[in-house]
């Protein structure tokens, strides 16, 4: 199954098990969405729950907000998180911050997804990566989607739950092949853990996952360590818990990501390791992050922009080496 | 118009007034802080769309407190919510600017200006999927209506033929800056004429709110579309309470406080109804005497607990 497919079921069983589940954005309906994680559902739902909307982000936001005030359960789709940017004062000051300042009394059962990240060659306003900011949200439920597996059952949960959840999609993952486990129980606070190894903790999330995955091999061989890979899934709140664990037994971690360094999401993780994990670190934590630059059009300087698993690769190498890891 | 419901608008228009007084005083002595936006002149039309409005949906502004007391929501939780006392309608969260009732349909108490509108649409969106029969009202101001957010809103309620009433508070100022410098209009009914029908009526006059909100109402719940209603205003205080005011000179203020709305609904109880002077003081009097107890219920009210503070940021525990 492929991860768009398994975003598809994951919206079609919600709508199946509850009527007030509602779809809306741009081409989710007739077109079958952008990236074809609605398609067909409307001829199975119809266009009253397979909502095509005008390209108005802050509306497609905002009505969400409304319609989950008004009883129903809304799944909005922006097509990509730059376009997200249009809507981020529903996001921010009414999506995240309703329950909160009516001291409970409004709750917003609401999902808002989109993909973000560098595709290949889209250029500025297409390639953008906003995790960090919207973790920075109170309020707001963050979680990103690495695999076939997380994006079923975190998805499913976040239409069914009673919260507002930001849920984050890659481009590069739509086409991604995996399988949906049904037999065990989800949770999807809970990061995942990639790989198990004893030396070296790589956090990551989304794409990056991937790419650390095609680097750990020749890592592994050339320090003559183990790598345990973490996807942390859940952006916010964040499962330190597992993190915790990992970094006792290693006392080496590294993060991985796709925004940029500058105030990017992995700062918060290597804060955190400062700050609670000081006496169990033996290295200087390492972050791999995009460059502080505008996502460039021409692809060799797009690829130089991010990190690939060549780059994530001769980093850590190097940093292993002065950090005797 | 009945007598009854006549004075029921006159009693909760006074008490919307006293309670404005009062909170102005407590803000003067530092009882009530932050922004403070006060209904004072317009508690008429506040009143009136409330009454109108009584079953349904309501999304509005910063300016609430008349709308949120008139709609049933408790005085004393709703001064002890100015005060940011935990007895607050928003357990002291919200403030002045955000209080919330679900059990009376009042969804605040938003202060991002025409933040609320594109709400108010899903809102309608949802009243219509799930067939029922109440629609929604949106208030806002005039300066809401250069903004995005409303022209969005205009173009989806219209094309989605919502059951949603936009109710323009047009005051004529858009917080200092007189709204015919940054609008060419100054009805800005025109605005929505292209996608809907429009209304408009006095706003001081809330006999006359409240009957076009009526008409209005019906249309909307009658699968008509969304409509647009306009009532000109004229707010007697500030923007707020850090705002003198001075850009509006004393002739313009005195034609405005002729018009006043407590007043003229007076003399209609007076000569309609044959209310008598006794009979309408004995109403101002109950209402000074709901504010007393809503100041001194306010005044006695516990601070929250600092535990507290990491309450409701989800809806359980995650």
């Amino acid at each position: 199954m492929l991860y768009r497919e398994a975003l598809n079921r994951a919206i079609d069983e919600a709508m199946e098990i509850d009527s007030d589940v509602v779809v809306l954005g741009e081409d989710v309906g007739l077109y079958g969405g952008s990236y074809r994680v609605t398609e067909g559902l409307v001829s199975k739902y119809g266009e009253e729950r397979l909502i095509d909307t005008p390209i108005a982000e802050l509306s497609i936001v905002g009505n969400a907000v409304g319609m989950a005030i008004g009883g129903l359960r809304p799944v909005a789709e922006i097509m990509t998180v730059n376009f997200a940017l249009l809507a981020f004062d529903q996001i921010i000051n009414h999506m995240a911050k309703y329950h909160y300042m009516s001291a409970g009394k409004i709750t917003l059962p609401m999902v808002v997804r989109f993909p973000q990240g560098v595709s290949r060659q889209l250029a500025a306003q297409h390639s953008e990566s906003y995790e960090q900011m919207l973790s920075a949200v109170p309020g707001l439920i963050v979680f990103a989607a690495s695999d076939v597996n997380y994006a079923y059952h975190a998805l499913k949960y976040a239409i069914l739950s009673d919260d507002p959840v930001i849920f984050i999609e890659h481009e590069l993952l739509y086409n991604k092949k995996g399988e949906i486990d049904l037999n065990t129980e989800l949770d999807p606070f809970k990061a995942r853990i990639v790989k198990k190894g004893k030396d070296i903790t790589i956090v990551s999330y989304l794409k990056m996952v991937d790419d650390v995955m095609e680097a750990v091999p020749e890592i592994e061989k050339q320090l003559g360590k183990s790598c345990e890979v973490i996807d942390l899934c859940s952006l916010n709140p964040i499962d330190f818990k597992t993190l915790e664990s990992s970094l006792k037994k290693t006392g080496a971690i590294v993060v991985v990501e796709e925004d940029h360094k500058m105030g990017g999401y992995g700062a918060q993780i290597v804060s955190w390791a400062a700050e609670e994990m000081f006496y169990s670190l033996d290295a200087a934590p390492l972050r791999i992050a995009g460059a502080d630059v505008t996502i460039p059009y021409n692809r060799r300087l797009e690829l130089a922009s991010i990190p690939t698993p060549e780059e994530i690769k001769a980093r850590i190498l190097a940093w292993g080496a002065e950090n005797g890891v | 118009m009945n007598k009854m419901l006549a004075e029921e608008i006159y009693y909760d228009m006074v008490l919307g007034r006293f309670f404005e007084l009062a909170a102005k005083e407590h803000y003067m002595a530092g009882d009530i802080a932050g922004f403070l936006h006060l209904d004072i002149g317009q508690e008429g039309f506040s009143v009136a769309a409330m009454k109108a409005f009584a079953k349904g949906d309501v999304f509005t502004t910063y300016r609430e407190h008349v709308m949120a007391i008139s709609r049933g929501m408790d005085p004393k939780a709703v001064m002890a919510e100015l005060f940011g006392k935990v007895s607050g309608v928003s357990r002291g969260r919200g403030g002045s600017m955000h209080l919330f009732d679900p059990s009376h349909f009042f969804y605040g108490g938003d202060a991002i200006v025409g933040g609320q509108i594109p709400n108010a649409v899903g809102c309608a969106y949802a009243r219509k999927y799930k067939e029922q029969q109440d629609g929604v009202m949106v208030v806002f101001g005039d300066g809401a209506t250069n903004g995005g957010a409303f022209f969005e809103s205009l173009n989806i309620a219209s094309a989605q033929k919502l059951p949603l009433l936009f109710l323009c508070e047009n005051n004529g100022y858009a917080i200092g800056t007189k709204i015919t410098r940054v609008s060419p209009f100054e009805k800005q009914a025109k605005k929505a004429e292209p996608y809907m029908l429009t209304m408009e009526v006095d706003g001081m006059d809330a006999v006359a709110v409240y009957e076009t909100l009526r008409e209005a109402r019906h249309l909307i719940e009658d699968g008509h579309g969304p409509v647009f209603v306009e009532a000109m205003l004229c707010r007697y205080e500030g923007h707020s309470m850090s705002d003198p005011g001075n850009y509006r000179n004393k002739e313009e203020m005195k034609i405005c406080k002729e018009r006043d709305p407590i007043e003229r609904m007076e003399k209609m109880l007076h000569e309609t109804y044959l209310l008598s002077e006794e009979e309408i003081d004995a109403l101002r009097q109950r209402a000074q005497r709901a504010v007393d107890d809503a100041v001194e219920f306010a005044s006695a009210a516990p601070e929250p607990e600092l535990e507290e503070l990491y309450d409701n940021i989800f809806s359980k525990d995650v």
